[in-house]
């Protein structure tokens, strides 16, 4: 699906890749972000301070649209902390088409007095450092991310991520009898969201809104830790 | 930036008390939410750990526990616990457990407390519909460490009625009727330091003494010191009432004398602790005696779920809500049968009222209809007193369903002929069920075999018990049909989700605990009580004397007796709960209402009594087959 898959550094890179970046980075604020470092791979997910973070975009293809708000929600395996939960409208440099404004509601009206992604980048950057990302389905809010900064910055930008919707699929896949794995059989689950959600006996919320979406991803995660994995794990095991 | 959490200020929008806030205010304290995710089974709140939230389930379900472990609560969507721990001191008072995969929200004490003080609305929901259950809780508790900070002595009420070894059994039953009391401490004198001390030696109960002279025809000018008993239990003085109380249950004494140092200066009664435990139940027995009229003994009759419900919620146990019950229906038949002889005359022959069933073992819950009968002195002329006890039997049979015990659907009632007999005929009766036992017949008759006096000639009853116990002990043949009719009746596997898993693998929606689980207990102890002479009645009794009698493999008889007291106690408390609802109480449940606990400990209930079952056909059926 995406170019940029490639670019990624691995699961056990990414000290180094955080390293490198904070002495090649131009950008203070991006400078700052790599400078606190990622969490250590081998912390315990219990310990992880975790950001769920959801992006509303133009559309799906990250090279031709563009952002159009974040929602960021903090949280840890115990609890889910709204109180420093943050949401941005933003104005894209692309076109807001009318076929995205009916999926997330944000009309060209809210767009149009909204800041561009650069000049909030000093609010959301320090929300993001020094957290391990949750995103449900990583080739949107990485990928777009990467390309907004690489559009006004000239620099690069990635940091690992938890994709709710990859470790469903793993899940879903170790469940799957040995036969069935060896036919190459794919489970026939939904991986959308509320589908998923509704198997964990989490309730139905209207999506589409950065910051709910946020919170139904960090609802999630908790709870497909509950079920599969021990909250001793470390994180490397889980993010990519 | 606006973080404003839509999903979790619409959620709260639909309950209360949150409804009643401002848009505003609600999505102020949206923002101020944490959420947290427990899968089914994982404990969420601890007893008397720190608790710093109030939390509202926001889909799944959780259950609320009293500190004993009882279930307090069930709560599912918009449900709001921990209030109790923050408006007290901040500990977790009622620990909570996800029975589902559940996620809640968790309001900050500091922002609970601060909508409390703000907004009038809020904190009444909380006045009202907590402080009282607070209060509750409160007084609750302190009903509670009544039990465990009273001493037995600040309860005696006078001094020990003593005997002395070397009187006759004729000499102590009249200071028994003298005195008034059920129980005798036997004592020998000793001088102390030119004081005299009493020295214990034994205790006599009225049980021994009909033992010893009815059942054994011992003379009355036998020794107390060769009927009393040397084997007891005692209490210091300074022992506190719930010690007292789980000495009674442990040991089934149902006297205990109480000892300062080497003296004994009085003797506590389970009454006593009854009295002291359930106020409610003797108070109710009381004004049953003080209604005028049967119209007015229905009216006060309509009280009795409600004094049933407040001893559950005492924490009384099955076999003390059992007894309190019986007595409460016993006397309503005494005072129904004073009624009838003040409208139809005085007895032209002296005869017994008789309670069958679990009214004679003690053992009586709320749904329970009425099987009795009558029981009359060997002088009864049909031709002459047949139409008096007619009358009588139905006068206090429709009282009895006017009260709320219906009618007997296998016609076992008193109104029917065929269970009105002279001593004589009973004696027969029972001597032809025992030593020409047919199972058909047996079948519907096993409920003749727990049978207790309630009115007019008890002696009649207990010789008529004592006879009863002496022929079925030796006889093998009707322990085996009687073995045989108690595995009529079996245990379900267990459960399966919200099912009832049958043997044969089908899945039933909802079980009846008397019909599958207290009642064929209740049949299997019969049957080993009858085999070793017991005249015991009540079920726990009945195992005691069994126990004793060591004819289980050990330990076997206190599993059984747990078996039966928790089966029980989840049915007590089901009915209890029906009252509270304002549903009429039954004895089927649907497993869909009992706790992953409750199903865990049910299930192995049913295998006890299982195991119970197969070991009674092969010690009663297996020996006859071999004669």
């Amino acid at each position: 699906m995406s170019d940029y898959e490639s670019n990624v550094p691995s699961p056990l890179a990414w000290p180094n890749y955080y390293a490198a970046q904070s002495k090649r980075c131009k950008d203070a604020r991006l400078k700052a972000f790599f400078d606190a470092g990622v969490v250590d791979p081998q912390t315990p997910l219990n310990e992880v301070p975790f950001l769920a973070m959801d992006f509303e975009t133009t559309g799906l293809d990250p090279r031709e649209h563009g952002i159009v708000s974040v929602g960021m929600v903090p949280f840890t395996l115990s609890r889910i902390r709204c109180r420093n939960a943050s949401h941005f409208i933003v104005k894209p440099r692309q076109t807001l088409l009318p076929k995205s404004v009916t999926i997330h509601g944000i009309t060209h009206s809210d767009v149009k007095s909204a800041p561009d992604l650069d000049e909030v980048l000093h609010d959301v950057l320090p929300m993001l450092a020094k957290q391990v990302v949750v995103v449900h389905y990583r080739h949107i809010e990485r990928d777009f991310l990467n390309l907004a900064l690489l559009t006004r910055i000239q620099e690069e930008m990635f940091f690992p991520v938890i994709d709710t919707m990859l470790l469903e699929e793993q899940i879903l896949q170790k469940q799957r009898s040995v036969v069935a794995s060896l036919l190459g059989q794919r489970s026939t689950l939904s991986l959308r969201l509320p589908d998923i959600r509704e198997r964990y006996g989490l309730p139905r919320y209207n999506l589409h809104h950065a910051l709910t979406d946020a919170l139904a991803t960090a609802e999630l995660l908790q709870a497909q830790i509950a079920h599969h994995f021990d909250d001793k794990t470390p994180i490397s095991q889980l993010w990519c | 930036m606006q973080a404003e959490q839509v999903e979790i200020s619409n959620f709260l929008s639909q309950y209360r008390p949150f409804d009643e806030l401002t848009t505003e205010a609600r999505d102020a304290l949206a923002q101020s939410i944490e959420i947290a995710y427990f899968r089914a089974g994982t404990e969420i709140l601890h007893f008397r750990d720190t608790i710093e939230d109030l939390y509202i389930v926001r889909s799944g379900s959780v259950e609320v526990f009293r500190r004993n472990g009882e279930l307090h609560n069930r709560l599912d969507e918009g449900g709001i616990f921990g209030q109790m721990g923050l408006l007290m001191n901040g500990k977790v008072r009622f620990p909570v457990t996800a029975l589902d995969d559940t996620l809640v929200y968790c309001i900050p004490d500091e922002m609970f407390k601060h909508y409390c003080a703000e907004y009038d609305d809020f904190a009444d929901y909380f006045e009202a519909d907590d402080v009282g259950i607070l209060r509750s809780t409160v007084s609750r508790s302190v009903e509670l460490s009544d039990l465990t900070t009273v001493k037995v002595k600040t309860i005696l009420t006078r001094s020990p009625v003593t005997a002395s070894p070397d009187w006759t059994v004729q000499e102590a039953a009249r200071h028994m009727g003298e005195e008034d009391v059920s129980f005798l401490l036997i004592c020998t004198t000793d001088v102390q330091s030119g004081k005299n001390v009493l020295n214990l030696v034994g205790v006599l109960t009225e049980d021994h003494l009909r033992h010893s002279i009815v059942a054994e025809g011992m003379p009355l000018t036998t020794l107390i010191s060769e009927v009393m008993s040397t084997d007891y239990k005692v209490l210091d003085s300074n022992d506190y009432m719930f010690e007292a109380m789980l000495m009674m249950l442990r040991f089934n004494q149902k006297h205990l004398p109480v000892m300062n140092r080497q003296e004994p200066i009085g003797a506590l009664t389970l009454s006593d602790i009854l009295r002291h435990e359930s106020q409610s139940s003797l108070l109710f027995v009381k004004g049953i005696f003080a209604q005028q009229t049967v119209k007015d003994l229905t009216v006060y009759a309509k009280q009795l779920p409600a004094v049933y419900v407040r001893m559950v919620n005492e924490d009384a146990n099955s076999h003390m809500i059992g007894t309190a019950m019986a007595v409460i229906g016993r006397s309503i038949k005494q005072h129904l049968l004073t009624l009838a002889e003040e409208v139809f005359g005085p007895p032209p022959v002296p005869y017994c009222f008789l309670a069958l069933g679990s009214m004679a073992r003690d053992e009586q819950l709320l749904i329970t209809d009425q099987d009795n009968a009558l029981l009359f002195d060997n002088d009864y002329r049909a031709e002459e007193h047949e139409a008096y006890f007619i009358k009588l039997a139905k006068f206090v049979s429709d009282g009895l369903a006017a009260c709320g015990y219906t009618y007997c659907t296998g016609d076992i009632m008193a109104t029917n002929p065929q269970w009105r007999k002279t001593f004589t005929e009973w004696q027969e009766c029972f001597a032809g069920w025992i030593d020409n036992p047919d199972p058909q017949a047996l079948l519907n008759c096993s409920i003749f075999f727990d049978l207790d006096g309630v009115y007019g000639e008890i002696k009649l009853a207990d010789t008529l018990k004592a006879f009863v116990a002496q022929h079925a002990k030796s006889n093998p043949r009707f322990l085996a049909s009687l073995a045989r009719t108690a595995l009529n009746r079996t245990p379900p596997l267990g459960f399966f989700k919200n099912f009832v898993m049958e043997p044969d693998g089908r899945h039933g929606q909802s079980i009846n605990l008397k019909r599958r689980g207290t009642a064929p207990l209740s049949d299997v102890i019969r049957v080993h009580a009858l085999a070793v002479g017991s005249s015991s009645q009540n079920s726990f009794d009945r195992l005691d004397d069994v126990i004793e009698a060591g004819i289980l493999p050990d330990g076997k008889g206190r599993e059984l007796s747990d078996a039966l007291e928790y089966i029980s106690m989840v049915r007590i408390r089901h009915q209890a709960q029906d009252v509270e609802q304002g549903e009429p109480p039954d004895n089927t449940i649907n497993p869909k209402y009992l706790s992953t606990f409750e199903k865990r400990n049910l299930r192995e209930a049913f295998q006890i009594l299982d195991k119970a079952q197969q070991f009674l056909k092969y010690r009663y059926t297996a020996q006859t087959s071999l004669k």
